[in-house]
């Protein structure tokens, strides 16, 4: 994909993209306090700019008197970890499901069609919830859940785009310069069908985070002493009247966050487009 | 002389049974230009389709044979017809909008056949893919290599897609309505470089077309086609004369001049089409 021009949609969501995964990676460096450090004194404490704030907990505390910043540094870790590996992982299963059935046709095409249908057919966020209550919390079952539920929507656009592909006279080229059928999908079909599926997977990494958020908003996630961001709003939610920002901050994240992965998405379709690129 | 390619009895079904091509012949001789001409739905792509082995799937040969110098190619070992194909035989596709892969860079459509067939190194593929470029008359052929192919225009793809057809000295091209999609000044650009091409290197041209103002500028022998059936096969010379059938001149008189106004142009009558359907039909009857 070179030549493939930048626009300002891909500097600011990726650059937003960027200084999240640096915070992510860095927490234990950038968290002013430890995020799991309880001080009773300090429950419910405002934000740095209210009357009556401390100066070492700059966003407030929780009911716990816990420094809402630090965690919201430490839960960058979780929901940064699940939208890359849930993402790429949801990204092959999908896109090699979508190949087989938008190529090979037949039998296997209908058998995999079937059960994106049936798989669809389900309340994604309920399907998630039974699944992690199935295979037990933490983040690898998130994940695993995630990849599960979500597979079908690469498989979806990925088969359709094949079977377009796969109508082109370029593949009647291909057969008859005698490449075999797996060369021909890879060499001719997957290169057409990538740009679709790079955009795609910020897509599916923006709902792997919100998915991780409900996830650890119902306790599902990661066990409940490490924080996350789902996990914070539950806990706001309880304080609301009092303390708004416990819930507030974490939703701006979770905000920030998905915008910048759609924004990223738009800039990279219109970048990786053999025809609008240019 | 034998020909390159030999269609004896050639019958193309689809899957539940119907005739799309009856019992058709034709051969083409080596050097030769052989015209396979017909309405829309006569056959013609079909008869093409079934010589490179791309039928879709719900149609299928189920009778002749098609001897490529000697070989059969419908009953050839999958591996024996994919060394074939391409090297021996290649194809000038219809749309060369479609006939280029769009994420791929003209340079690495046109060395694959090199490569992959003839067993050239990148940098001897890149070599003769930009000779083969200067042959067929591109201007600049360093930029276009490093091309996609919607930086070129339809007549420099189609000269593209000829180049890559060339490009392993085959014996036989077929060529798939190669002008329909270029406007009428490519075209003729495109047909005189099309036969200039074939000259050169003496290669066998099936050319299917639907256009008999084509075929009398390009084509040597010429094969007519109705309702999948052979009207009428002879010489250039033949087909155009006032004795051919009936079905042909009205197909003459439907093709537009560009040096006559419009209205002397007239449909093939119906009595004609009929009587080329009761004939197929009568072939239905007779091959269940």
């Amino acid at each position: 994909m070179t030549g493939a021009r930048l626009n300002w949609r891909i500097v600011v969501g990726g650059g937003a993209l960027l200084v999240l995964a640096l915070i992510a990676i860095a927490a234990p460096l950038l968290a002013p306090v430890d995020p799991l450090e309880q001080d009773l004194f300090l429950e419910l404490l405002p934000p740095w700019w209210q009357a009556d704030a401390d100066p070492t907990r700059a966003l407030g505390a929780d009911s716990l008197g816990r420094d809402v910043l630090s965690r919201l540094i430490h839960a960058a870790r979780p929901a940064l970890i699940v939208a890359v590996v849930a993402g790429v992982l949801t990204m092959l299963l999908g896109t090699a499901l979508g190949l087989l059935a938008g190529y090979m046709g037949g039998m296997i095409d209908v058998v995999i069609s079937r059960m994106v249908d049936i798989w669809t057919s389900f309340p994604p966020v309920l399907l998630a919830i039974m699944l992690v209550a199935l295979i037990g919390t933490g983040l690898h079952s998130v994940i695993i859940a995630i990849v599960l539920i979500d597979w079908t929507r690469f498989c979806r656009v990925v088969r359709s785009e094949t079977l377009a592909q796969t109508e082109m006279e370029y593949i009647d080229a291909a057969v008859i310069g005698g490449l075999k059928r797996g060369a021909i999908l890879f060499r001719e079909v997957l290169p057409n069908v990538l740009p679709l599926v790079i955009v795609l997977l910020t897509l599916e990494m923006s709902i792997a985070i919100i998915v991780e958020a409900i996830l650890s908003f119902v306790g599902l996630s990661v066990s409940s002493d490490s924080p996350t961001w789902g996990g914070m709003i539950a806990e706001g939610r309880q304080v609301i009247h009092q303390a708004w920002w416990v819930m507030a901050f974490p939703m701006g994240l979770i905000l920030i966050a998905v915008l910048a992965l759609n924004l990223l998405g738009d800039g990279l379709k219109t970048a990786l487009d053999p025809v609008l690129r240019r | 002389m034998n020909p390159v390619l030999d269609i004896r009895d050639l019958r193309v079904s689809l899957r539940r049974g119907a005739h799309l091509v009856r019992d058709v012949s034709l051969s083409v001789d080596a050097g030769e230009v052989h015209g396979l001409v017909g309405e829309s739905g006569a056959g013609k792509t079909m008869i093409a389709r079934a010589v490179l082995g791309i039928l879709p799937d719900a149609i299928r040969v189920t009778g002749g044979t098609v001897r490529f110098r000697g070989e059969d190619l419908l009953r050839l070992p999958p591996k024996r017809l994919r060394s074939l194909l391409g090297r021996e035989i290649a194809l000038i596709p219809q749309d060369p909008l479609t006939g280029l892969n769009p994420a791929r860079r003209i340079s690495a459509q046109m060395t694959d056949m090199l490569r992959h067939h003839l067993g050239q190194s990148r940098g001897e593929a890149r070599v003769n893919a930009l000779r083969l470029l200067q042959e067929v008359q591109i201007r600049d052929p360093e930029q276009v290599l490093d091309r996609y192919p919607h930086e070129l225009s339809g007549g420099m793809r189609q000269r593209v897609l000829i180049a890559i057809a060339f490009s392993a000295e085959p014996s036989l091209i077929v060529a798939d309505e190669p002008t329909t999609a270029l406007d009428v000044t490519v075209q003729k650009q495109i047909l005189r470089l099309i036969r200039q091409m074939q000259e050169r290197h003496g290669t066998a041209v099936l050319f299917v077309t639907h256009d008999l103002g084509i075929v009398a500028k390009v084509c040597h022998r010429v094969t007519v086609l109705h309702t999948g059936q052979v009207v009428e096969q002879g010489g250039i010379a033949d087909i155009m004369s006032a004795h051919a059938t009936p079905f042909t001149r009205a197909l003459m008189d439907a093709t537009p001049r560009y040096d006559q106004p419009a209205d002397a142009l007239h449909p093939v009558p119906e009595h004609v089409h009929q009587e080329l359907r009761a004939a197929a039909r009568r072939f239905d009857e007779a091959n269940p």
